[in-house]
């Protein structure tokens, strides 16, 4: 008897909880759609063309330890307001091997500010220190996965595959450099530089979506 | 405990809306969150854009069409991700310029990656982006709209 009450409160319970999974269920929406990579995975090399215009792989540094792939363009008011701070983790990080590699994604006549041409004027502008590299054809972004600029990606060498180790924000004041607290890229790269683990591995940004042609 | 918490943030929330008939509050996340929660009969629509983004700009009469095509029934809240420092020099010109009818709010709260999931783990963090909801059942766009699909999405929840 003793033993069907309880058999009874834990068919209850199950159906209960269920339910409740199941009202859980159509409550979020949680499904994620991104497509792109996750942090883990081997990302491919491309060439791109150079506001030099010479062409630009990532195998064309031996010597570089990993990258800070970033996802930028010129009329995005937040990539803006963080191009000085992805020249200083050029400065910062280029002599220690992870040198910035800076993609323009919009090939689109929608912007025409971001154009191949007007890369060259506002890379010229701010002094960039690293290639700005265009992705024509826009064929490199939606493999990483970019959604936005600006998005970044730090990747490490490991034999001859490159992996994706952190993905995500630069800090976590878009605004105002003097008011962030968290240096997202910074501290990945110096993970990696003294072989620790990375505490985030991944952050989200507000940025402009990135337009497809 | 939870009534009174609910209370509490629908009164919150009403007041908020009725500032925003007057003038363009600015928000920090904690304070839009109730919004983003209602539970009411209301199908709450709420636009995350910015006066720069053109793909938002382009959209935002559609939003404004189905603000006034069910009223009672549809609430639309464009949330402006401008820099708060352009909300006189450019976010209020444009609302004043172009009649916007719908409540708007400056979210200005530059932690993204502490409130982006909270809006919706589908969101990767680009503009423009809406959220539709009634009650618990919510649905979040990372998309740009035509005005036939914002209403086809719109009409599953009436």
């Amino acid at each position: 008897m003793k033993f069907s009450k309880l058999l009874f409160a834990l068919v209850v319970v199950g159906i209960i909880s269920v339910v409740a999974m199941a009202a859980n269920l159509v409550a979020s929406d949680d499904i994620s759609t991104f497509q792109g990579y996750k942090v883990g995975d081997k990302a491919t090399d491309f060439s791109l063309k150079n506001i030099d215009g010479s062409m630009v792989s990532l195998a064309d540094y031996p010597e570089a330890k990993g990258f800070i792939v970033i996802f930028t363009t010129n009329h995005c008011p937040y990539a803006v307001l963080y191009e000085d701070r992805i020249i200083a983790l050029d400065q910062q990080f280029k002599k220690k091997g992870y040198p910035v590699i800076a993609i323009n994604p919009n090939d689109t006549p929608a912007y025409p500010e971001d154009s191949y041409k007007n890369m060259k004027v506002r890379a010229k502008e701010k002094g960039f220190t690293f290639p700005y590299l265009f992705d024509k054809g826009q064929n490199v972004y939606p493999q990483y996965g970019a959604t936005k600029t600006p998005h970044t990606y730090v990747l490490q060498k490991q034999g001859d595959d490159l992996l994706v180790k952190y993905i995500g924000a630069i800090d976590n004041n878009y605004k105002d450099a003097a008011d962030a607290t968290e240096f997202y890229v910074q501290d990945a790269v110096n993970a990696l530089l003294s072989n620790k683990k990375i505490d985030v591995q991944e952050t989200k940004a507000i940025g402009c979506s990135i337009k497809k042609a | 405990m939870g009534c009174v918490s609910n209370e509490q943030t629908d009164l919150k929330a009403q007041a908020l809306l009725e500032t925003a008939k007057d003038e363009i509050p600015i928000v920090n996340y904690e304070e839009l969150a109730p919004l983003l929660k209602q539970q009411n009969d209301t199908t709450y629509v709420i636009n995350f854009w910015a006066t720069w983004c053109k793909p938002c700009v382009q959209e935002l009469p559609y939003f404004e069409t189905i603000g006034s095509r069910y009223p009672g029934k549809v609430k639309v809240i464009l949330v402006s991700l401008d820099m708060p420092q352009l909300l006189e020099k450019q976010v209020i010109p444009f609302v004043k310029k172009n009649k916007i009818q719908s409540d708007v709010l400056l979210l200005d709260d530059p932690d993204a990656n502490g409130w982006i999931n909270k809006v919706s783990t589908r969101w990767s963090g680009s503009i423009p982006a809406t959220l539709i909801y009634r009650g618990t059942d919510r649905t979040f766009y990372e998309q740009s709209f035509t005005y036939k699909e914002l209403n086809e999405e719109l009409t599953k929840f009436l």
